[in-house]
């Protein structure tokens, strides 16, 4: 089963990049833009039929490595199949 | 004196810290290949800077789960004494040895160039405690991601705990040297403990004799006359 996961800044946390790429696109006339967010999608197959299992060794992947809590939430989808 | 220092595929400050250590000790210490899942007993473990991995997913976050980091957890829980510089910090942190995070630099910029440090008169590290509080350390640093950060609630128990030891200094006009938009001017923290210290300033970088600065040399010297008294 394939799992995407997304991993973003927590709400408060200084974020650069999004500031910059905010400041780019305010620059390219985009004047309607409210806000930016940077993250990131890592996507991971697990070898399991059950959606609630996938969804449990995903965020299992999260705790242990794939996001650090301190400054990062994550969010876990489960893909359709193909 | 017994150092190890932990070298990670990327690790680039592994000889100049083992060049300084043998000045200052002179012994040559052990470099610990991170697949090692063992630590000999030693006074001192060294995490030294560089590019652990590659800085893949987040700096350190791999380091932080290799081999060796077993044992230093092990070595920890002794009371060990540990010193991580720059990506050695990083490591510290993803690892959990020490609180926080080390988020990409303010400016987006990689920052190399000599930084003025003041050293925390209230810090509880145990092997800062000879370094004079009323002068001012000149220590380069040399990263992109330096910025720390932690919630407030970490920070404020950082703060009252006396575990800042390291600050980039203010000037004549209040005007701080913090090149990375750390919180609370933070370069440099250690644990509750006192025996780990974590640094984004390279100490091993200032050791006089062709370096702009030698205080790097007394950083280094007043953790290994904490570790022999």
């Amino acid at each position: 089963m394939q799992v995407t996961i997304i991993i973003e800044k927590k709400p408060g946390v200084l974020d650069p990049q999004a500031q910059a790429i905010n400041q780019a696109l305010s620059s390219l006339g985009f004047d309607d833009l409210q806000d930016v967010k940077m993250g990131k999608q890592i996507t991971v197959s697990i070898d399991t039929d059950d959606e609630e299992r996938a969804r449990y060794r995903a965020a299992k992947m999260c705790e242990a490595l794939l996001a650090n809590t301190v400054i990062e939430t994550y969010t876990i989808e489960i893909n359709e199949p193909s | 004196m017994r150092v190890a220092i932990i070298v990670f595929p990327g690790s680039n400050c592994d000889r100049d810290m083992m060049v300084a250590v043998e000045a200052l000790t002179g012994r040559r210490p052990a470099l610990i290949w991170h697949k090692q899942s063992y630590l000999d007993p030693v006074d001192l473990a060294i995490i030294p800077g560089g590019f652990s991995f590659g800085d893949y997913l987040r700096c350190g976050a791999l380091a932080a789960h290799a081999p060796v980091m077993n044992a230093l957890h092990d070595h920890a829980a002794r009371g060990g004494a540990i010193l991580g510089v720059c990506n050695g910090f990083q490591i510290l942190l993803e690892s959990g040895l020490l609180p926080g995070f080390l988020a990409q630099n303010k400016t987006l910029k990689f920052v190399c160039k000599q930084t003025n440090l003041s050293v925390e008169g209230n810090a509880i590290c145990e092997l800062t405690k000879s370094l004079d509080i009323n002068e001012r350390l000149h220590i380069p640093v040399a990263h992109n991601e330096g910025n720390y950060f932690a919630d407030a609630e970490t920070l404020d128990s950082l703060e009252s705990n006396g575990q800042v030891v390291l600050r980039y200094a203010k000037d004549e006009t209040g005007v701080s040297d913090n090149p990375n938009g750390s919180a609370n001017d933070i370069a440099g923290i250690c644990a509750a403990n006192g025996r780990i210290l974590g640094m984004m300033p390279h100490p091993e970088r200032a050791m006089g004799a062709g370096h702009k600065s030698a205080d790097g040399k007394k950083l280094l010297q007043s953790i290994f006359e904490a570790i022999i008294t």
